[in-house]
Parts: C-alpha cells; structure tokens; sequence
C-alpha cells in the first residue's frame, strides 16, 4: 500500500468520530442528491413517456396550402385597392410521391421507424349513438414501430385486416359496442363503411380513447378519398430528445413540414427543463454544503495533527506525500459517504415511490433508480471530497515541520 | 575533506531582526556522542533544526557527509535528512494512530513509498534489541513513558542513521527511567557506530557524553571532551 494511503487510512481511524460524522454528513448529501434525481427522472419520464405514448417523434405532412395574392400585381401603383385575402381552408390531401419520401425517411440517420397514415375527421354511428372520431388508416405492423398500440389492448387483439377496427375505451362505452359489434363510420362527405369491432384499446389519455379509430389504411383512404395516398408519415426516432433536429433535416431535404413531439408541447418542455435547472440548483447547493463540511473538518484535521506532520516531514516524508495523504483523506470521505448515501437515497426513493398509487395502480411518484445514476453520485462526491481536501492538503505541506513540531 | 557527519562554518539564523545563532562552528565526528546544553533561549533548538535539515541557516554551511546543503532543493533536504539523520524529542512524538511496531517501520514506510513485506520483522526486530520485543502491538497509550521513548529511539534508527538529534530525550522521565534510556543511546554508539547530538539539561547525562558543548546566546562558549570510553577489568 502506497505511503500516502496508509497514512490517510490511519489518520481516519485515529479521528473515528470526526470521520463519522463527516461520512454520514456526505452520506445525507448523496441521499439527498439520488433521491432527487431518481424522483425527478422519474417523474420526467413518466411524464414523456404518457406524452409519447400517443404521439409519433415527428409526424411529416404535406407543406401548408397557401392564397397567393395576385391583385397588386395586376393594378397600378397608383390605385388604392381594399383587399382581404381569405385564409384557406386546409383539406385533407397526400403527401405527394409519399412512397419516395418514405423510402428516404427511413434512410434518414436517426430514424428507427416510419409509418405511412391516412388521418381524416368521420364520425361512428351505432344505432341511436354517433360520435365524432379521428379516423386512423394504417399499417398495422409498420404503425406498431411508432405506437404501440398492441401494448395497450385492453379486450380483443390487434388486428386491422379487411373491416376489422380498434376503438377506445371510452368511445366504445360511448357507442354502448362491444367487441364483435359493428359500428359505421361516415365522413363529411358522405362516404361511409361498416367495420367490426376487434380491439378495444386504453392509451391512457381520455380524449384519445374517446375519438380514435383505427381501421387498415387500405380502408381510410378509400373513406377519406385518398385513393393510394398518406395525408401524414409518422416517425420514430433514435433518440427522443433529437426529434426537432431531425425534423429539421427532414423539412430541409424534402420540403415537407416536419412537426416534432417537442415542437407539439413546447410548454411541457419548458417546464421539464425548469424542473432539470431548479433540481440541479439544490444539487449543486447539496454538493457546495458537502465540500464545505469536508473541507472544514479536514482543516481542523490539518490543525489538529500539525505535529505529526512535523515528525512525518522529519522523518522525510516529502511535502508531496502530506498533499497526497489529504487528498486521499477527502476522496475517501467522498467515497465513503457516496456508497452510503446512494444506499440511503435508493431506498428513501424506493419508499417514496411506494407511498401512493394512481387508478390504474401506477405509483403517484414514479422513481428511476439507473445504475448511471449511482455512478454519477459515487464519481460526483469522491471528486468533491478530493477537491474539498485541496485546501487543507496544501496547508498540510506547507507546514515548516520545525514549527508544526513545537505546536501545542 | 573532514569525515564529520556534520560541520558547521560560521553559521547565523536570524528570525527578524533578532540574531538567534552567531557564526556558529561546529563540527561532530562519527560515533561522537555529544552533549549540547545551554539555558532556555539560547539557541539549542535552532541549532539542531539546521543541523537536522528542518531549517536553512541565514549565512553560513551546514555539511552533512561531506555534502553542502545550502544549495540543495527541498526535496533533495527532505531525501538526506530522512535517510542520515534520526530524530528524537522529549515528548516522544510517536503517531498515536499506530502500534509501536508500526510507529518503527514508518520511516521505512516513508523512504520506500509504500508499505512492505518484510518491514515489519525488522521493525520487531529492532524492538527486541530494545527489549520491546513483546510492545509491539501495544498502542502508544498502552506504553510506559520510558517504553514510549524507546520506541522513539527504535524509530529514530530505523533506518541506520549516521547521526541521532535528540532534543530532551530523558527531560520528561523519572531518574530510572532516564538512564535506561541514556543506556540504550550509550550502547546504540558503541555498537553501531552512530553520533548523536543529545541537547539536554540533565548535567548527569551531559558528564556521561565524550563531548559537551555549551551554548550560551547563540555563541559556543565551551566545547570539552572526555574520555568516556569503557576502562578494562
């Protein structure tokens, strides 16, 4: 065992009191800092993944229709002309040539999963009952890449084949149907079809289980008059939170609009990210209250043992070896306290997220205990300990061992 | 060149304005034990600080076997004075975190970096020449005052030191104690070979010394030898 360790190892046994109560001072520390971040991960997660159960990464539709304004150019400059340009109403259309933009969207780096939609407004009649739904057309197996609906099936199976449809559980209530029943969709327009209930489906969000209705995309084209056409493509991405970049690049290469699930809730994100900056705050606080206590018991350390510092240096222990004893010290320390903190917040977080649960029996504070988070704690208190140590370590080998040997 | 283990040439030490040391000469041979007395202030303990490379003087040399100090770094200080000098205080100084053992081996700990095999033996093994050979998992606390100080004098030859600075050795002992323990140092410098430098207040240990040197404001003002060696039959 190196010189430096030794001495530290010894130094903490001699003030076992000290070391006490600094380890458990870091250990409340840590605590604090994984049951924070497990919670608040947690409740983040849980958070996007409620949000992106319902939702593709990115969902690319075909460019907005827009009125040219063709008045000015046809009169004089002199001419006062009193117009009001009327917006257009935006129909349902294909995404023009959209089996190329498929194929190259699933080229795309960053893409795991592309799923060709025909969306469109109906409404589902069954008997005295109609309601208004968002007709789904698509490809089952291609669509379970983006949603997975199979997941959340909660009577029947996922099946889209010939007149077999999906719908929520709310709508079913809604319509009174059950698995087996027939109900009609009919659009604005007038075209209509009559499909058999084979799935009932709880994606955890009530206006989604109340208006969705999935049927083959075949189906929905021919109800929404797109015949072989895809008004939208949903996309998968690698990695969520790189969504609006590549929606981006997708606007960039292919001219379409490209809407990413961070561009459709703004608002959520920007509390997510509040939420991140006010629990780092209190983290880094925690960490500065940690290194504090650290540093101040190992200058009265320091202090304390001033005389065998003396004697060490007399008996030629350098002055980088008395630096390197403190430092180890308040490494060890830092360690010390990170192992058992990260037990006492994991657990403090596995009570607490056990404490209450929602309807459906999903715990009110979901937590997120990922080893990753243990390895940040341990590596963020050792380094803390140590740098905590530099000070005292440095007054350490300063010391003049003569006057450290005649200090009382 | 002398064969000193140490020399001194007009060495001074200031501390601010006040002049502690005046042009000091000195010189102390091998196996020499010497005897350096002196009232309180007048400058013994800054004289072994420069003699033990724990200070530097303000004009003048200190050699240490043959070798110049005043222009050596620190690092290159810390190195000799570990390996040529031992140190021993009235209070014994000895780490109260380790057993006497343990206390033993440090300097070796020290001079190789880490701890190894093998050290431990010798350290016992110079603790039985001190007859301490069954102390040696004793704690500091657990020792008598003399057994505490010749734990110390253990330490300080663990490495076989040319030369012994011993500031009051005996000073916190009771009459037996102090000269078994001025015994151990008498047999350590006939056996071995090694000097040592003992400041001391105790005129009966200064009369058993080949040398006392007395120090008075910072000046040497006596330096007398004595046949001390042991006289046959």
């Amino acid at each position: 065992m190196p010189t430096a360790w030794y001495l530290a190892l010894r130094f903490l046994r001699e003030g076992r009191l000290q070391t006490g109560l600094i380890v458990a001072g870091v250990s409340v520390g840590v605590a604090v800092l994984v049951f924070l971040s497990a919670l608040i991960t947690g409740l983040q997660a849980s958070l996007i993944e409620q949000t992106l159960g319902t939702q593709a990464h990115i969902v690319v539709r075909p460019p907005e229709e827009r009125v040219r304004e063709l008045l000015e150019s046809r009169v004089g400059r002199r001419a006062v002309v009193a117009s009001r340009v009327e917006k257009r109403a935006q129909r349902v259309r294909s995404i023009d040539q959209w089996q190329r933009v498929d194929r190259e969207l699933a080229r795309t780096p960053g893409v795991t999963a592309v799923s060709p939609m025909a969306t469109g407004a109906a409404f589902a009649v069954r008997g005295n009952a109609d309601r208004s739904i968002a007709l789904l057309g698509v490809d089952p197996e291609r669509y379970a890449g983006v949603i997975p609906i199979e997941e959340h099936v909660v009577q029947g199976r996922y099946t889209l084949a010939g007149t077999d449809a999906l719908v929520g559980t709310v709508l079913a209530d809604d319509l009174g149907a059950d698995l087996g029943d027939r109900v009609r969709v009919t659009t604005a327009e007038g075209r209509g079809r009559t499909f058999v209930i084979r799935g009932i489906f709880d994606l955890g969000n009530r206006d989604v289980n109340s208006r969705w209705v999935l049927v083959s995309l075949r189906n929905a084209q021919t109800l929404l008059d797109l015949t072989g056409g895809a008004t939208n493509l949903d996309l998968t991405t690698e990695e969520i939170f790189e969504a609006d970049e590549v929606a981006e690049r997708i606007e960039r290469s292919t001219g379409l609009r490209a809407e990413s699930w961070m561009e459709r809730n703004s608002q959520l994100l920007v509390a997510l990210r509040a939420q991140t900056a006010s629990s780092t705050l209190i983290r880094v606080f925690v960490m500065i209250a940690v290194a504090m206590g650290i540093a101040s018991v190992l200058i009265v350390s320091v202090v304390q043992k001033s005389r065998q510092i003396g004697i060490l240096r007399a008996m030629g222990a350098s002055r980088g070896t008395m630096l390197r004893v403190f430092l180890v010290q308040g490494g060890l320390v830092g360690l010390g306290g990170a192992l058992v903190g990260s037990v006492a917040g994991a657990l403090l977080a596995l009570l607490f997220g056990g404490l209450a649960s929602g309807p459906g029996g999903e715990p009110t504070f979901p937590v997120s205990l990922e080893p990753g988070l243990f390895a940040v704690a341990v590596a963020i208190a050792t380094v803390t300990g140590v740098l905590s140590a530099a000070l005292p370590a440095r007054r350490a080998a300063r010391l003049d061992p003569a006057v450290a040997i005649r200090h009382e | 060149m002398s064969d000193a283990v140490v020399e001194l040439a007009a060495v001074t030490k200031d501390y601010g304005r006040s002049r502690i040391l005046h042009g000091v000469d000195l010189q102390i041979g091998p196996a020499e034990l010497a005897a350096l007395m002196g009232p309180s202030g007048s400058g013994k303990s800054t004289l072994l600080n420069l003699i033990g490379l724990l200070d530097r003087p303000t004009a003048g040399r200190v050699v240490i076997l043959g070798r110049d100090t005043g222009r050596m770094a620190e690092a290159d200080r810390t190195r000799l004075r570990g390996s040529t000098i031992g140190f021993v205080f009235q209070f014994h100084h000895l780490l109260p975190s380790l057993t006497a053992m343990e206390n033993v081996r440090l300097p070796r700990v020290i001079e190789a970096g880490r701890v190894r095999a093998g050290m431990e033996a010798a350290a016992l093994d110079l603790l039985t020449q001190f007859g301490l050979g069954d102390r040696g998992d004793a704690r500091v606390s657990e020792l008598s005052g003399g057994e505490q100080q010749r734990v110390a004098i253990a330490r300080a030859l663990a490495l076989g030191p040319a030369l012994v600075l011993a500031d009051e050795p005996t000073g916190n002992l009771d009459t037996h104690a102090s000269d078994r323990v001025f015994d151990l140092m008498r047999r350590i410098n006939r056996d071995l070979g090694t000097a040592f430098l003992i400041v001391t207040h105790d005129p009966r240990i200064a009369e058993r010394c080949d040398r006392v040197i007395e120090l008075v404001d910072g000046r040497i003002r006596a330096d007398r030898r004595r046949d001390t060696s042991p006289r046959p039959g």
